[in-house]
């Protein structure tokens, strides 16, 4: 697919990212304890980076990037998009949820409309709206109802919609973690030239191992001590070669290992 | 008093290809089936729908039959039971006075004033108190206790403060309307999917634009259940405040009717009422159906 030839008229530059020391503590509710679920967290993203948050099931990941988004605050540390302090609903990033949440009663296209910058006349905008369907391939869906289309569209929309201001920061949360496992390489491969297409930085939450180190410049470990309660950084690693990758590879292999091994899984890589 | 359980009138059927359940409101209202909350039935083929009529017809010509052979009969004298054609006689020889007419409009226009009042600050006070956790805890207590008065509490304070023209009738009728648009409206939307209203604010969507790009059309079809439910409590007060108070229109036809032996009249009244409550609810009905092809 080539979709070199993108006409983007609002994309904001990549921005970096900066997690300072940041934790989120939620309160105690009725007579229970205070619940620490990240502590400690330090990490710089450099502009146009592709980081990917791995670890298991309810270890905080989405905690995190809801931290980083604006739509939730943390209770330590500092965040900053571009060296400024996180906003709330900061909009200078942009989310595509866990589940695609789109607006039931709209149509495909109006559902991305309600991603893009304000300001934009209505012309800029349907024009846009068009360069994002075409990218997620879904200029045949546009006047659809979310009910009509499939589950891997509906995340395509999703993400449409969460381009369509051109964020400088691109938070995508298990974006494709619903998906069957054909589609979900179909939709990573899409990921990978669209972020060709319009660079941002991109934080994206995954369980995936495999997405994980198809997709991300850095694999950021999450985890937590047996003897300290919140989850924090436990392992970075750099993956390297260029997108798109072999996921066959030696490289990737020997990585993949490490990650498992690292998540308290056994690879059988080598046994 | 009670106006909401009319036998025999044509009960539209919720269709068996909808695929959502059927929501909470149909249930409520017995006053018909409501279409919100579930899918709309696909555009019903030509033979359906004669069948779907024909059905419902049944009933009301067998009772027709029945009450004619058992008038006709002798069976029940006619200061009991009058003869279909004694009623339809009545209905010509109020028309010829000019009276049938304004009788039937001077209640239309009641019902419509008032459940359009009342509809709309029912709107107003179910935004109010589905959006805002304070005015929920201020207003709903006293809502609730307002609620539960019974309709007829109303009318003697009303005709004090207000005098026996229009306006005690119209706000009694408002009064009625207002509680059920006031219910569904809060309560649904307290129950807006909290994923949807995130992401429209993620997509920075301030209050205002919150409520009308997400909030709002979510709340349609309950909106609409609570319209449908106002008009049929509209019609019941309407008949509340013409038998106490009135001298035009189809509750005052009831009590007139009453008080002179007229029971030819008395079913005629009854009989309109049923029709006309009944074709509002349809025309509602219709509107309901376009708003969910766009909303729902």
């Amino acid at each position: 697919m080539s979709s070199s030839s993108s006409s983007v008229t609002v994309a904001t530059p990549a921005l970096p990212v900066s997690l300072r020391g940041v934790g989120r503590t939620f309160p105690a509710v009725r007579g229970g304890e205070e619940r620490i679920v990240l502590r400690d967290i330090q990490l710089e993203i450099a502009p146009g980076e592709i980081v990917a948050l791995l670890g298991p099931s309810g270890c905080g990941k989405s905690t995190l990037l809801r931290q980083i988004s604006g739509l939730d605050r943390p209770t330590a540390g500092t965040l900053t998009i571009d060296r400024t302090a996180v906003a709330p609903a900061d909009q200078r990033s942009a989310v595509a949820f866990q589940e695609p949440r789109l607006l039931p009663w709209r149509t495909v296209a109006r559902n991305v409309e309600l991603g893009l910058p304000r300001g934009l006349d209505r012309r800029q905008g349907a024009e846009r709206v068009a360069e994002l369907l075409e990218l997620v391939q879904l200029s045949h869906a546009a006047g659809l109802k979310p009910r009509e289309i499939s589950g891997g569209m509906a995340q395509r929309v999703s993400l449409a919609r969460a381009l369509a201001r051109g964020p400088g920061v691109l938070l995508l949360d298990e974006p494709f973690g619903a998906l069957d496992a054909l589609t979900r390489l179909t939709m990573q491969d899409l990921l990978v030239d669209i972020h060709r297409a319009e660079p941002a930085t991109i934080v994206l939450v995954t369980h995936d191992v495999d997405e994980a180190l198809a997709l991300a410049d850095r694999i950021v470990l999450l985890g937590t001590r047996h003897d300290r309660p919140g989850a924090t950084i436990s392992m970075i690693l750099d993956v390297p070669g260029a997108r798109p990758r072999d996921r066959a590879s030696v490289v990737l292999t020997r990585l993949r290992a490490k990650l498992l091994d690292a998540l308290g899984v056994p690879s059988h890589h080598g046994a | 008093m009670s106006f909401d359980e009319r036998g025999g009138a044509p009960v539209r059927r919720p269709s068996t290809e909808g695929r959502r359940s059927a929501s909470l409101f149909q249930f409520v209202s017995g006053y018909g089936y409501s279409a919100a909350g579930r899918d709309l039935p696909e555009v019903s083929r030509g033979r359906t729908t004669v069948t779907t009529i024909l059905l419902g017809l049944v009933l009301p010509v067998l009772i027709l039959a029945v009450w004619w052979v058992a008038a006709e009969s002798g069976a029940i004298p006619d200061y009991l039971l009058p003869s279909p054609p004694q009623v339809v006689a009545a209905g010509v020889e109020l028309a010829q006075a000019g009276l049938l007419a304004t009788y039937i409009l001077i209640s239309v226009q009641r019902v419509l004033l008032g459940f359009a009042i009342g509809a709309a600050i029912g709107l107003v006070l179910g935004a109010l108190v589905g959006l805002s956790p304070l005015a929920s805890k201020l207003l709903a207590p006293l809502l609730g206790a307002i609620r539960a008065v019974p309709s007829l509490a109303w009318v003697p304070l009303l005709t004090i403060y207000l005098g026996i023209y229009e306006e005690p009738k119209i706000t009694l009728i408002a009064i009625g309307a207002a509680f059920p648009v006031f219910t569904t409206v809060a309560g649904a939307l307290r129950h807006v999917d909290p994923h949807l209203v995130e992401a429209g604010q993620a997509f920075g969507l301030g209050r205002l634009a919150l409520l009308s790009t997400v909030q709002l059309p979510a709340v349609v079809p309950s909106i609409v259940s609570g319209l449908r439910l106002a008009l049929a409590q509209a019609w019941l007060f309407l008949v509340a405040a013409e038998l106490i108070a009135s001298s035009m229109g189809l509750g005052f036809l009831l009590i007139d009717s009453q008080n002179n032996g007229r029971i030819d009249r008395l079913f005629l009244a009854i009989i309109l009422l049923g029709v006309l409550g009944k074709t509002t609810d349809a025309l509602v009905g219709l509107g309901e159906r376009a708003l969910l092809q766009r909303w729902g």
